[in-house]
């Protein structure tokens, strides 16, 4: 659609939209919030921008091979950290025995495993909303 | 069946979570548009949701967040938020399919009315 | 008629479904069923075990990880029928005849 109100204000409001999104997505063990409702939040600043400059600019701005490799990207990094326990001779997915650094109570860099599997399920999910959004509109 | 109103104010998450639930069953079964027993469908998630979600609530307690600087509290019960979190992405890939499902039928028939689809195919049975 | 027939049986349903609020526990109270052992045990021991304050972070991404794992599958299930459904093909080369025209 052709406004420029919608234009003017998605171009000033997306930074702020994205931050919030990344501050939910690293602060979810300390917080309320975590990996779904971070990545929902950052997926809805690319759908507002593809809303309001139309399909091409959206698709040049995140086209379909990045966000593919994204998805995927995020699912192997969980299973590669299910790994990890492992190898150090404990079960599947195991946090404080396999000997990931846990930090003090409070800190955003504590609790071994947490943040990285928040960050994981984050990207798998900004990911795939984004690629069913695009995949809806470019059909025909 | 005593009705007084404290009865009613006590529990008026699980009266909330059943009418939706009828509301949700009604637009499923009444209306021919496709996209709207779709909407029906959600709504009638989201009244499992809350049902489930309200087993859990202690009065007068606070959120399920440690506070390592003051003492001990009440918490409310974290499991069955726990369990809904998989059930709500599990909501979103159903509509997500069937939205797409119904693309494609607009594609074959040009129609998305239940009633003109279904006159369609009895007119091809026919002939 | 039909419309008659639909608000009986919806309504008689909407009676059954309000009367089984009596059987019910009464909700809110710290001696219900659903309160028991298991949840006490995640509250008291989780700042140990694992080390971060959030109670359900803690439950969904370290004690029962594994459900998360299944459920990111459940999503990426949902979005391959969709793709395979649409059929998204790419037309590289009508995109580069288009730059080389225009």
């Amino acid at each position: 659609m052709d406004d420029l109100f919608v234009k003017v204000t998605t171009k000033m409001i997306l930074p702020f939209i994205q931050i919030y999104g990344i501050y939910v997505i690293i602060h979810g063990h300390l917080s309320p919030g975590g990996g779904f409702s971070g990545g929902a939040i950052f997926a809805a600043s690319i759908v507002l921008y593809t809303l309001a400059y139309g399909l091409h600019k959206g698709q040049k701005r995140m086209p379909h091979s990045i966000s593919s490799k994204v998805e995927t990207g995020g699912i192997l990094f969980y299973i590669g950290i299910g790994f990890v326990g492992i190898l150090a001779g404990y079960p599947f997915l195991t946090n404080k025995a396999a000997g990931f650094p846990m930090g003090e109570l409070g800190k955003v860099m504590s609790a071994g495993l947490i943040p990285m599997v928040t960050v994981a399920i984050g990207l798998k999910v900004m990911s795939t909303i984004v690629t069913l959004f695009h995949t809806m509109l470019e059909e025909d | 069946m005593k009705l007084d109103l404290s009865l009613i104010a006590n529990n008026i998450n699980y009266i909330g979570a059943m009418v939706l639930f009828i509301i949700g069953l009604y637009t499923v079964l009444t209306h021919s548009n496709l996209i709207k027993k779709i909407i029906g469908i959600n709504i009638m998630e989201t009244s499992i949701f809350l049902f489930f979600v309200s087993i859990g609530y202690v009065k007068g307690a606070v959120a399920p967040i440690l506070d390592p600087s003051t003492g001990e509290k009440i918490f409310v019960n974290p499991l069955p938020a726990a369990m809904i979190l998989t059930g709500i992405v599990v909501a979103v890939s159903i509509t997500a399919f069937s939205l797409s499902i119904i693309i494609k039928i607009h594609e074959a028939y040009g129609t998305i009315e239940l009633d003109e689809i279904m006159k369609i195919r009895s007119v091809e049975v026919d002939e | 008629m039909n419309k008659l027939f639909t608000f009986l049986v919806l309504g008689g349903l909407l009676v059954v479904l309000l009367a089984s609020i009596s059987e019910l526990p009464p909700m809110g109270e710290m001696d219900n069923p659903s309160y028991n052992e298991i949840a006490n045990y995640y509250i008291d021991n989780s700042a140990e075990d694992t080390g971060s304050t959030n109670i359900i972070a803690a439950i969904i991404t370290d004690y029962r990880a594994f459900d998360t794992l299944g459920e990111t599958t459940v999503l990426f299930t949902g979005i391959a029928a969709v793709v395979s459904l649409i059929g998204v093909t790419h037309h590289k080369d009508k995109k580069k005849e288009e730059e080389n025209h225009g």
